[in-house]
C-alpha cells in the first residue's frame, strides 16, 4: 500500500491534459484577440482586450462569405439531431426484426446488413449523390440528413444487445400477452435504455462533425453547416478574420460537448448496473 | 380452475422425436407433478400447454375447449419460469401488474389485485423494488405473486426451485404447496427431483424419454412402480435391482446370487426359468442370519443412517445398497437377507412390473399411444 502520491503518475496524466487543453485553450484566447495580430503570428496565451464581443458579432452576422453563426449552428444542430434519431430508429427496428422473428431470407437479411460495411465512403457517395438527385433531394434539408441513418453498425450492436435477451424473458411476455410492438415498447427498448444513450452521444458528434456530404449535396449558402462555415471562413490568407473563425471554433465545439456531458450520467449509470 | 385433457400429444424437433404421444386428463384443483431425468421431455410437455411450442400432433383441452391453436396469452395460464424472467427494469409492483395492464383492467383493480397477492406471499414490504435488490428466494415469490395476480384456469412451474439452495427449496416447497391448495388451481409442475414431486404430486407423471411411464399417485409409485425405470428414478438411494429366474411353478425367484426367495403375494405367470429382475430397496434389506454374504466396499455414516454399499459373490460389478437405520456392524462380510413381502418383481426383458395372476389394482400405467414411431 502506498502512502506517498505516485509523483510519476500523476506528471503523466498532468502533461496528457495540457496537451489536450492547450489547443482548445489557444483557440479560445485567440478568439478575444485582434485578428491583425493573430495574422502576424503574435498569438499568446492570454487572453485579450476585445474580450467576448467577436461571439455576438459572428453570431449575428458571420464573417465576409459566410451566414449568420447562429443560422449554421441551427442547421448543424438539426442535422446531427436527425441522424443520430433516425439512425437509432432504424438500427433498433431491423435489428429487433431480425432477432425476434423467424421470416424467410433472415440469414441472408443480416448479411447483407453487415456486407454494407465493408463498402467504404469513396465507393458509397458517388451512386448516393445520383440517388439523391433523383429523389428531388439536392440542395435541400432533408438532403443533409436522409442517406446518413442507414447503419449497419448500430444495427450490429443492437443485434448483440437483443440476443442478449434472455428467452425466458421474451416468454414471460408472452404469456402476459404482450404482442411484438408491445413488447419492444415496454421491454426491449427500456433493457436497452444505456445502449440507446450511449449510441446517441456517439452518432450526434458524427452526425455534427460531417463534412464531406453536406459539402457535396447542398451548393446553397444557407444550407451551410457550422463545420462547413469555419472552413469557409479561413479564406484568403490575408483576409481571414482569425479571431472570428476562432470564435466559430469555440461555439462549434459547444453542442457535442454538451450532450457528452449531458447523457453521460444516463449511460454510465446504466452500463454499471449489473446482473438483469 | 380448470380441468385440462392432453390427447395423443406428440413433438418432434426435425427428425428429433421428443414426445411420443403423452394422454393426460387433470381433474379440477389438481396438482399434477411430470417428472424424470433431463432430457426426458418434461419442459417440452409444459411448454406446449402452454403454447410457446405446436405440437406436431394431438389436442389439448381446457375445460373441454381445444386450445391447441391459440397464442399462449389467450390460454389463461400463468407461468412460474425456472430463471424467474422477472422485468429487471420494473419494480416488483410493475412486474405483477404488467400482464393485467396488457389486459385493460382499470388501475384500482389492478392495484387491489396486486397487493393480494403481495399479501399473500409476503411481497408488501418490497412492492417498490427492483428485482436485481432481491435474494432469489424473493424474486421467486414475486415470478409467483405474477402468475397469482392473473387469475388464471391453470399454473405451470417449471422447475421453479432448481436455483434455489436447498435450504430455501425445502421452505418454498412447503408454500408452493399451501398456496396452490389455498388458491385450488389447477396446475402442471415439472421438476427433475423427485423429493419435489413426492411432497408437491397429488399425481405424478413420471417420463421417461418422451414416453409416460407411470401415472399415479406418490405413494403408489413408491410402492408399487410400474417398471424398473420408475422402480429406481423414485427412492433416494436407488432400489437395487438384481436378476433372477421364475422358479417352482412361477411362486419363487432364484436369485442370480444363490438363494430362492418365494413370492408373498401370489403366483406369477411364465414359463420355469423365465428371466426377472428382482427390485429390492436399500431400507427393505435386512441384515440377518442365513442371508446372502454381501462383499462391504464402502461404509457411509450418515449418522440417523447408514448406507453400506457393497456387491454380491460372483458379480463384483453389480453394486447393492443397504440403508440400515442406527449405526452398522462391522465387517467385510455382511448376510444380507431379501424379506419376501418387500421384493418388487419385473420382467427382464422388458422391465415391466409383474403383478400377481388376479391381482386386484395392477398398477396404473398409461397407455402410450401405440403407432409406429
Amino acid at each position: 500500500m502506498r502512502n506517498r502520491p505516485d509523483y510519476l503518475a500523476h506528471g503523466a496524466l498532468a502533461l496528457g491534459v495540457v496537451l489536450f487543453a492547450l489547443p482548445v485553450w489557444l483557440v479560445l484566447a485567440g478568439s478575444t484577440q485582434d485578428s491583425n495580430a493573430i495574422a502576424r503570428g503574435d498569438l499568446s496565451l492570454l487572453p485579450g482586450s476585445s474580450g467576448l464581443s467577436v461571439y455576438w458579432r459572428v453570431l449575428t452576422r458571420g464573417t465576409m462569405g459566410t451566414e449568420p453563426v447562429w443560422h449554421m449552428l441551427l442547421i448543424s444542430l438539426g442535422m446531427a439531431l436527425a441522424i443520430a434519431v433516425g439512425k437509432i430508429v432504424i438500427s433498433v427496428l431491423s435489428a429487433y426484426a431480425v432477432v425476434f422473428f423467424r421470416f424467410p431470407l433472415r440469414q441472408a437479411a443480416f448479411w447483407l446488413i453487415f456486407i454494407t460495411l465493408m463498402l467504404p465512403v469513396e465507393v458509397r457517395i458517388i451512386p448516393t449523390y445520383t440517388v439523391m438527385a433523383d429523389f428531388g433531394l439536392i440542395n435541400r434539408f432533408n438532403g443533409l440528413w436522409i442517406p446518413l441513418i442507414a447503419s449497419a453498425t448500430a444495427t450490429l450492436l443492437f443485434r448483440q444487445v437483443f440476443v442478449a435477451i434472455p428467452d425466458e424473458l421474451v416468454e414471460a411476455a408472452r404469456m402476459d400477452g404482450a404482442g411484438p410492438l408491445r413488447f419492444l415498447r415496454d421491454i426491449v427498448l427500456p433493457v436497452s435504455a444505456a445502449n440507446i444513450a450511449a449510441l446517441f452521444v456517439i452518432l450526434f458528434v458524427y452526425g455534427w462533425n460531417q463534412y464531406l456530404w453536406p459539402l457535396l449535396v447542398a451548393t446553397n449558402p444557407n444550407l451551410d453547416t457550422i463545420v462547413i462555415g469555419i472552413v469557409k471562413m479561413i479564406g484568403v490568407e490575408t483576409q481571414t478574420d482569425w479571431a472570428a473563425v476562432m470564435a466559430t471554433a469555440v461555439l462549434a465545439l459547444l453542442p457535442p460537448v454538451i450532450v457528452v456531458v449531458l447523457m453521460q450520467r444516463w449511460f454510465v449509470a446504466g452500463l454499471v448496473e449489473g446482473e438483469k | 380452475m380448470a380441468s385440462l385433457e392432453l390427447l395423443g400429444l406428440r413433438k418432434s424437433f426435425g427428425d428429433t422425436h421428443v414426445l411420443h404421444g403423452i394422454d393426460l386428463a387433470l381433474a379440477d384443483g389438481e396438482m399434477l407433478v411430470i417428472v424424470g431425468a433431463s432430457g426426458c421431455g418434461k419442459s417440452t410437455l409444459l411448454r406446449l400447454v402452454a403454447g410457446l411450442e405446436t405440437p406436431t400432433a394431438g389436442t389439448i383441452l381446457l375445460d373441454g375447449a381445444d386450445i391447441s391453436a391459440r397464442d399462449p396469452a389467450q390460454r389463461d395460464m400463468a407461468m412460474v419460469f425456472q430463471n424467474y424472467a422477472l422485468y429487471p427494469h420494473m419494480s416488483v409492483f410493475e412486474n405483477m401488474a404488467y400482464g393485467l395492464r396488457i389486459r385493460g383492467m382499470p388501475r384500482d383493480d389492478i392495484r387491489r389485485s396486486v397487493e393480494e397477492a403481495a399479501a399473500l406471499l409476503g411481497l408488501q414490504p418490497m412492492l417498490a423494488r427492483k428485482p436485481r435488490q432481491l435474494s432469489g428466494g424473493q424474486r421467486q415469490r414475486v415470478a409467483m405473486g405474477r402468475a397469482i395476480v392473473r387469475n388464471p384456469k391453470l399454473f405451470l412451474f417449471d422447475e421453479p426451485l432448481s436455483n434455489l439452495d436447498a435450504k430455501l427449496r425445502v421452505q418454498m416447497r412447503a408454500e408452493i404447496r399451501r398456496l396452490q391448495r389455498r388458491l385450488g388451481v389447477t396446475s402442471l409442475y415439472v421438476t427433475h427431483d423427485q423429493v419435489e414431486a413426492m411432497t408437491l404430486g397429488d399425481r405424478l407423471l413420471v417420463l421417461h424419454q418422451g414416453r409416460p411411464a407411470q401415472l399415479a399417485t406418490p405413494i403408489e409409485v413408491f410402492e408399487r412402480p410400474a417398471d424398473t425405470y420408475v422402480a429406481t428414478f423414485i427412492g433416494a438411494p436407488a432400489m437395487n435391482l438384481l436378476p433372477a429366474t421364475l422358479v417352482h411353478g412361477g411362486t419363487a425367484a432364484q436369485l442370480a446370487a444363490g438363494p430362492t426367495v418365494p413370492f408373498a403375494d401370489g403366483r406369477r405367470a411364465g414359463p420355469e426359468g423365465h428371466a426377472l429382475t428382482i427390485g429390492i430397496r436399500p431400507e427393505h434389506l435386512a441384515i440377518g442370519p442365513g442371508g446372502i454374504a454381501l462383499e462391504v466396499d464402502l461404509i457411509e455414516p450418515l449418522g440417523s443412517e447408514t448406507l453400506i454399499h457393497g456387491h454380491l459373490p460372483g458379480a463384483p460389478a453389480d453394486t447393492l445398497v443397504v440403508k440400515l437405520t442406527g449405526h452398522a456392524p462391522s465387517g467385510e462380510r455382511l448376510p444380507v437377507t431379501v424379506p419376501p413381502e418387500h421384493m418388487h418383481v419385473f420382467d427382464a426383458a422388458s422391465g415391466r412390473r409383474l403383478e400377481p395372476i388376479g391381482a386386484e389394482n395392477p398398477p396404473v400405467r398409461v397407455a402410450a399411444v401405440q403407432s409406429a414411431d
